[in-house]
């Protein structure tokens, strides 16, 4: 671990007419660290999230994964060009799993590093294995999504993102859509992709799994970032009011 | 009934009805693609393409398909386009059934979950990728029944080139009613050989649709 800056945001700014979703946003990731982001739905944490790798494009404000400026303002064949290639870097986890239902296992892990890295079938075939066996489902290869549980079809949805060996991961709310037995078996996942150091953006309404396994946690609420710090600090002894009502109305439940 | 009449008459009718399946195999195959342009160009990213698409889409399904062929067989000349009645009906009918194959068309591509843009577009996929790979795949599934749909009522609606002296099956009908004094007889006959090419068409988009549904 390093702390060079990894994935950095700059006076990240979010609107939809009047409505401003994100107000003036910093946030530095040094290589191997772990944020989790947390706050009440509606707070801008998915939209942060999801403009670190351009799918909702911030108003103002940058977005850099190491010396590489994601958010570049190109004309448009270039900037599609340039998406799709920094895309590459970040895998990103969604809620609802978003599988290929008519392709396969390995169809869906293989997809695009066959497409975009021009792998054979065979090493397609390897890269699959080994990512299937690093998420615990080797025997589903050849089933399609619709015959997995939730829990297997987020653990392939992960294996899909980490086939093209990004440097950043993202998830949103990975768990939130599963019956609550499933969260553990995609937790214990992340936590080894944790354990091996990959870089991860967790957006997250699991505090026991933020306080666990994250080394930052970011507050959001109404667009900002109220307070950030280790989970320590954050979950025990936070320092806005905001953030302690949001905590107490969390753990509560 | 005089069925020594039909069994008379039957061989023009089946000659009929065979200009009635060519009629429409055209049809279709032209309509599918002026479907898919303009699906494309409705989903376009350039307004001026989603412009034209909508334009294309609303005048033919705003004015009689009749008045279409009308148009194209006896208008055409007047502005220099000389078409057979045959070919003039194909494209009439073409053009008219490709506004209402776009709809659908554009229809099951838009039903396909953003999800699933998005998870491809985030692995790095450019749109066109993610089209051909993630989006088409899963729509050709959904647009085969209502497509199915378009090409029924394209079959029936081939009767519409009777007047503009298509020898098909309806033409063919009033023909020999012109002779024969024989309505019931002509026009049953017509029905039963258009119900006999509805049923085969629809067994195969039957067929077509659990083939997708399986794989």
């Amino acid at each position: 671990m390093t702390d060079q800056a990894f994935v950095t945001i700059k006076n990240a700014a979010k609107s939809y007419g009047s409505l401003e979703v994100l107000k003036d946003i910093n946030l530095t990731v040094s290589r191997g660290q772990i944020v989790a982001i947390i706050g009440p739905s509606g707070s801008g944490k998915s939209t942060l999230l999801r403009a670190i790798n351009e799918l909702d494009p911030l108003s103002s404000g940058e977005v850099w994964l190491e010396d590489v400026q994601v958010n570049k303002k190109l004309p448009h064949r270039q900037y599609e060009a340039h998406v799709n290639h920094v895309r590459q870097n970040i895998g990103m986890v969604f809620q609802h799993f978003n599988l290929f239902p008519h392709l396969t296992v390995r169809g869906n892990i293989t997809l695009a590093p066959r497409m975009l890295k021009g792998l054979s079938e065979a090493e397609a075939d390897r890269l699959a294995e080994e990512q299937l066996a690093k998420v615990g489902l080797s025997e589903k290869i050849d089933e399609y999504p619709s015959r997995l549980s939730g829990g297997q079809k987020q653990r392939v949805a992960i294996a899909r993102a980490l086939a093209m060996k990004p440097k950043v991961m993202l998830f949103d709310e990975a768990t939130s859509a599963l019956d609550p037995e499933l969260v553990e078996e995609v937790n214990l996942v992340m936590k080894q992709l944790a354990e091996e150091h990959m870089t991860m953006i967790i957006v997250t309404h699991e505090m026991d799994f933020a306080a666990s396994v994250c080394d930052r946690v970011l507050f959001m609420d109404q667009g900002v970032v109220v307070e950030e710090g280790p989970p320590s600090v954050i979950f025990q002894n936070p320092a806005h009011e905001r953030t302690r009502n949001f905590l107490r109305k969390h753990l509560s439940r | 009934m005089d069925t020594e009449l039909i069994l008379r008459v039957y061989p023009f009718f089946l000659q009929a009805a065979w200009v009635t399946v060519q009629l429409s195999v055209l049809t279709a195959i032209l309509g599918l693609v002026c479907g898919a342009l303009g699906a494309a160009a409705r989903l376009s990213r350039l307004r001026l393409f989603r412009a034209i698409g909508a334009t294309y889409v609303s005048v033919i399904r705003g004015t009689p398909a009749l008045i279409q062929i009308f148009i194209l067989y006896f208008g055409g000349p007047q502005i220099g386009i000389q078409l057979d009645s045959f070919a003039a009906g194909t494209i009439a009918l073409g053009v008219n059934i490709g506004a209402y194959m776009t709809e659908t068309i554009r229809g099951a591509i838009q039903s396909v979950d953003r999800g699933q843009t998005e998870a491809a577009r985030t692995l790095g996929m450019s749109r066109w990728e993610t089209m051909r790979k993630v989006v088409l795949p899963q729509a050709a599934r959904m647009m085969i029944r209502p497509l199915g749909v378009n090409i029924n009522a394209l079959i029936k609606g081939t009767a519409l080139v009777a007047p503009i002296s298509v020898v098909e099956l309806t033409y063919t009908a009033q023909r020999f009613i012109g002779s024969t004094y024989k309505p019931f007889e002509m026009f049953l006959l017509s029905g039963v050989l258009y119900m006999i090419i509805i049923y085969v068409v629809g067994q195969g988009i039957n067929w077509l649709d659990r083939r997708a549904r399986i794989a």
